[in-house]
């Protein structure tokens, strides 16, 4: 069926690049918005906006009958969840599933099963792919016992969790109660589900992912890999594909890895499995699979040209993959940065506030995603990213380059941001150098680094 | 813009290799500040100096404050006194604190960041609700700096 009007459940930048491909289909768009968000970019380059409840999310973009009755009362044909909030809640699958409306996105018996990190492992260990040593956490007793047994340091992580929250690590066992009790406190808020699991952290690590389109009948393709080494507080900073230094036979691996995973469960829509691999042994572990965009799906698409919101959408309506694995050609390399209100100088503590001006790069090869301008508000409800610039280029210092020019060149006024930390990482050597591991921002910060500040006088 | 990320990767090195810790330069319209980020560490450890740090608290409060201390939000979020719903809270009112004792949570921007008593002494009363936002120096708890028992 053909798609003509569909429900944003989301906000911020995401939502407004739904949006965009959506105009260009000539979908029409209503976006379901909180009261804070009810005068943002995205409300404004809707067709329509439906307010949905107060600013809290729990109030509002968690709110599954809300959103479903928004869907109902706009007579939409489809929901796009976009990123976080209801992406990756069954329930709202679930319930788009009972009331004829379409999920754009994985059916709610998917989203469950890899949504369920413990299940998720269970299931890649069938599909043939290496995980790490770990298991479910029980009584503090029993956590001690297979902490032993992982070995040290380790990662407590939400059962129901992901991109990392819930997440502590663990370097002393006197530790692990304390660690165990924050993130179950931590996952009991976001995801409504408490139960932490403990697993193997890898020292010299990388975080690479692959991304897949599935068409729901056991069809997988890959779209080649991100690597998303640089993280803070396992939060993503920069991402890039493809990953450099990486052998062509480990990318092969992965890459298949990638596609046994999904083609397993017969999955449908967009996903990305996330791997982290052993930089030493070149061996690599499954991580956990996102059944939904991903924040950094435009680096892939700057190199593969494929428009992931527009997929989505064909699958959704049943067109299934209009794409073959040898049509899928990446050419070049492309960066992004994410930039977040938050201050690199005090931990990175989320930093909301009123923005006064701000000026955006442009120019060839370079992208941006954001919902921000002079005006915006930056509510303490929400997450932090007000833009995500994107460079692509022949080659990855080309790339760098741009992306150089481009961080230089934009300038945010009202809030702290973390502009500076990026030309700092553009600006090393290690990472000019590429494939540093999930060490190198604490390494950054540790040593005495030099940090870099640029701008356009 | 002629100066690339290399060229500032080649100045980050002489600047690293130099005895200084901060370099400006300002060329082709272009403003570049490289510091060394020792620099900005080398002025900090006054700040958390051990034997001054409780003198300066201690000295601010009114003379009928002596005893008690208000816990501050440290960042504006939205305040949990349990480490999950139907949990029972960190502490209650009677409740004795040691400087690292979590008395709570501050969510912001999804980020849960625990709450430290910062004081030893115990809890005498708690100002802040559950699931309120507070505001960013907002007082959570008073606590009696008498030693627990």
């Amino acid at each position: 069926m053909t798609l003509r009007r569909i429900l944003i459940a989301n906000r911020g930048e995401i939502a407004t690049r739904i949006i965009r491909t959506c105009r260009r289909l000539g979908i029409e768009t209503v976006l379901a918005a909180s009261e804070a968000d009810r005068d943002s970019m995205a409300a404004r380059l809707a067709d329509r906006t439906v307010c949905i409840g107060p600013a809290r999310p729990s109030d509002s973009y968690l709110k599954v009958d809300a959103v479903v009755q928004a869907a109902l009362a706009a007579r939409v044909d489809a929901i796009h969840p976009g990123y976080g909030f209801l992406s990756e809640r069954p329930a709202l699958a679930q319930a788009c599933e009972e009331q004829g409306v379409i999920f754009i996105g994985p059916t709610a018996a998917q989203i469950a099963s890899v949504g369920d990190k413990l299940r998720a492992r269970a299931q890649a260990q069938a599909a043939d792919v290496p995980i790490a040593p770990g298991g479910a956490v029980g009584s503090t007793a029993e956590a001690t016992v297979l902490a032993r047994s992982v070995g040290l340091p380790l990662l407590v992580k939400a059962v129901g969790g992901g991109g990392g929250r819930g997440m502590k690590r663990v370097e002393r066992l006197e530790d692990l109660p304390q660690a165990i009790h924050l993130a179950e406190s931590e996952a009991g808020a976001a995801f409504g589900d408490a139960r932490v699991y403990i697993e193997r952290f890898v020292t010299r690590g990388r975080h690479i992912e692959v991304q897949v389109l599935g068409d729901g009948y056991g069809q997988v393709i890959h779209l080649g890999e991100r690597d998303c080494s640089v993280q803070r507080r396992y939060q993503k900073l920069i991402e890039e594909t493809p990953a450099p230094g990486l052998s062509e036979s480990c990318r092969h691996r992965l890459h298949e890895a990638a596609i046994r995973f999904a083609a397993r469960m017969a999955y449908r829509g967009a996903g990305t499995v996330e791997f982290l691999v052993d930089l030493e042994h070149e061996a690599f572990y499954f991580l956990e699979m996102n059944a939904r965009i991903q924040v950094e799906h435009p680096v892939t698409e700057a190199v593969t040209g494929v428009d992931f919101v527009a997929e989505q959408i064909a699958i959704a309506a049943g067109e299934g993959l209009r794409l073959r694995q040898f049509d899928v050609r990446p050419r070049g390399c492309a960066l992004e940065c994410r930039v977040n209100a938050e201050d690199p100088a005090r931990d990175f503590q989320p930093s909301p506030g009123h923005v006064r001006a701000v000026s955006w790069p442009g120019g060839e090869g370079i992208r941006l995603d954001t919902h921000v301008e002079a005006g915006t508000v930056i509510p303490p409800f929400y997450d932090s990213l007000l833009a995500k610039i994107i460079a692509h280029g022949a080659d990855r210092d080309a790339a760098l380059e741009r992306m150089w020019q481009a961080v230089a060149a934009t300038r945010i006024q009202g809030v702290v941001t973390n502009l500076a930390f990026h030309s700092t990482v553009l600006a090393n050597r290690e990472f000019q150098a590429g494939g540093v591991d999930t060490g190198f921002v604490p390494r950054l910060r540790e040593r005495a680094a030099i940090s870099v500040e640029v701008h356009l006088a | 813009m002629t100066l690339t990320a290399k060229d500032v990767a080649q100045i980050a090195r002489l600047l690293e290799e130099s005895s200084f810790d901060e370099l400006s330069l300002e060329l082709d319209g272009l403003k570049l500040t490289l510091r060394r980020s020792g620099a900005a560490t080398a002025a900090t450890p006054s700040e958390p100096d051990a034997a001054s740090a409780p003198a300066a608290t201690s000295a601010a409060p009114a003379p009928s404050d002596e005893q008690t201390s208000c816990v501050r939000a440290p960042l504006l979020g939205t305040f949990y006194r349990a480490p999950k719903p139907g949990a029972p809270p960190f502490v209650e009112i009677g409740s004795g604190v040691e400087e690292d004792t979590i008395i709570g949570i501050i969510e912001v921007m999804k980020l849960m960041n625990a709450v430290r008593a910062g004081t030893r002494g115990r809890v005498v009363d708690v100002l802040a609700q559950d699931g309120a936002l507070v505001e960013y120096g907002e007082p959570l708890m008073r606590v009696s700096r008498a030693v627990p028992a």
